[in-house]
């Protein structure tokens, strides 16, 4: 099992919906959230404060503190998923009704499951 | 037949079957390049094994056991030196030391057929094309790992520096591995929408040999390397129409390839081409198959665009060609296909049908934004406008066509086209 980041990507602070439809939005996530649960694929979701991201990076000796997001695109990591997956094609299934229920992309990325010591030769292979 | 025969024929079913009992593309190639070195050295004196394939897949897999066993020996050590016991590599050492097997290559171990399924190839192409990797990286290894072609070959025939090529591989094979692109052949659910990227490929492959006709010999062998992978494609899915339909197409299209090219080195189109020039096996074995393709009826873009070729290749000379078929099969194609192109073909085919008036009138209602930069357009429009004997529209719809062409050998047409009288009649 390797585990996925579902990231949701917003254009806008909301989903350009109408109201009822936003409303339905929320339902849907739930139970896709329900069927992650069952299906044991669930490992934590969240959504997140738009337009609140900081960002912190190293300057010298100090800390430079800027006003997020860090990617300077239009669009902003809105919520994500947290799944375990057998392999890319079960996780992209998860991320079809992720998509379905929230109404905006969805971005697929596996976390990196290697440890210090292989990530420490990975980078002297390089 | 010689080692290098075996490597473009085998590669591909070597390395797709090494896959599956690897698990790791980089260590399938490793050992199938080691098997083969291995041939190289013993072939020519020996001669050939009656199963080369087989060999290939049993010496390679012997090899990638010896060096996996080597490997965990080391990290082993490795391992204890640092007490870290219990991790996969030392298990792995282990299992495999514990067993006696000597292992051999394939000249004393029995060839084992039952190690080539045919259906690893099948797993593999789905693999290189699936959906999350993009398609210049679909098709570089495509052509990597079931082509058998090196980086730098693929390099030269995508007009690619190689670092850019080799950098497109590793970063391709690096996403397999770590988003875990699994190794197999879709369920029958998806297969429709999973087949078409991987149909789209070796479309890709194919035109791409045949957009440059004067081009090098490299570019031509990507035709005939597309017309062996759509060949795998048809053999593997044989209940897959479209896959039927894009083998019939291609061989069609490169039953013309000699014929496109006249002796100066200009292109032909299709009504300037010598027919006796057509390669008549190709042709027979396309259109056998689009007979089974229509019989069969689920019609599909692939299996229609190989009928219009039928219905050409059958014509013994341009006048005799049947344009009323071609309009209807170009009618079918863009109810399923409604692209732009599509519509200026069947515009092309309704003037041969109608007269050039009534294909100008089709043309012209196509004009927008997409089409107004495809040189195409503005041919088949000063085509239409010549033989109307409009010829200073003509002239300048040429001018249009050869401004938006960076093809010598399309400029050098159109350029020949543009200083040509209007036929006698328009017809």
């Amino acid at each position: 099992m390797t585990q996925y980041l579902l990231a949701v990507h917003h254009a806008g602070l909301f989903p350009d919906l109408p109201v009822r439809e936003w409303e339905q939005s929320f339902a849907d996530v739930g139970a896709v959230n329900a069927r992650m649960r069952d299906a044991g694929a669930f490992v934590f979701a969240g959504g997140l404060l738009p337009g609140s991201a900081t960002v912190v990076r190293q300057s010298g000796d100090d800390f430079l503190i800027t006003d997020g997001p860090y990617t300077e695109t239009k669009e902003h990591l809105g919520g994500f998923w947290v799944i375990s997956a057998a392999d890319l094609d079960a996780a992209l299934e998860w991320a079809r009704l992720a998509t379905v229920a929230c109404r905006v992309p969805v971005e697929v990325t596996p976390f990196d499951e290697r440890s210090m010591d292989e990530l420490l030769a990975a980078y002297h292979a390089q | 037949m010689t080692v290098e025969d075996v490597f473009r024929r085998e590669y591909g079913r070597c390395v797709a079957t090494l896959i599956r009992f690897l698990g790791d593309i980089d260590a399938a190639e490793e050992a199938v390049q080691d098997a083969f070195t291995v041939a190289v050295t013993r072939w020519p004196s020996g001669g050939l094994p009656p199963n080369p394939g087989a060999w290939i897949v049993t010496t390679a897999r012997n090899r990638a056991i010896d060096r996996l066993r080597r490997e965990s020996v080391r990290d082993e050590r490795h391992a204890q030196a640092h007490h870290l016991y219990g991790d996969a590599a030392a298990a792995a050492g282990s299992a495999f030391r514990s067993g006696d097997t000597a292992f051999r290559d394939g000249d004393f171990a029995p060839a084992q057929e039952e190690d080539i399924v045919p259906d690893d190839r099948l797993r593999l192409i789905f693999t290189c094309c699936h959906p999350a990797l993009n398609q210049p990286a679909q098709v570089a290894l495509t052509l990597r790992l079931l082509g058998g072609l090196q980086t730098p070959e693929i390099a030269r025939a995508f007009f690619v520096p190689e670092a850019t090529m080799a950098q497109r591989i590793v970063r391709a094979k690096r996403k397999i591995s770590a988003a875990r692109i699994p190794y197999r052949v879709p369920a029958e659910a998806e297969l429709p929408a999973r087949l078409q990227p991987v149909l789209a490929v070796v479309y890709l492959i194919f035109n791409e040999g045949y957009a440059a006709t004067a081009g090098s010999l490299m570019r031509l062998d990507l035709c005939a390397e597309a017309v062996r992978l759509a060949r795998v494609l048809a053999e593997l899915m044989p209940d897959e129409p479209e896959a039927q339909g894009l083998l019939a197409l291609l061989l069609l299209l490169h039953a013309r390839s000699a014929a496109r090219v006249t002796a100066d080195g200009s292109l032909a189109r299709l009504a300037e081409q010598d027919r006796r020039r057509w390669d008549r096996d190709m042709i027979t074995e396309g259109q056998a198959i689009v007979r089974a393709c229509v019989q069969r009826g689920h019609p599909g873009p692939y299996q229609i665009q190989a009928a219009i070729n039928a219905v050409h290749s059958i014509a013994p000379t341009l006048d005799s060609t049947d344009w009323h078929a071609i309009l209807t099969l170009y009618d079918q194609l863009y109810a399923l296909t409604p692209t732009p192109v599509v519509a200026l073909n069947r515009a092309v085919a309704l003037a041969e049908v109608q007269g050039p008036a009534a294909g100008l009138a089709a043309v012209d209602d196509l004009r927008s934004p997409a089409l107004d930069g495809y040189y195409l357009f503005h041919a088949a429009r000063a085509d239409m406008l010549r033989r109307l004997r409009r010829d200073e529209e003509a002239a300048a719809a040429y001018d249009v066509a050869r401004s938006l062409t960076a093809n010598p050998v399309e400029q050098a047409f159109l350029d020949a086209r543009r200083s040509r009288p209007s036929r006698r009649q328009a017809r």
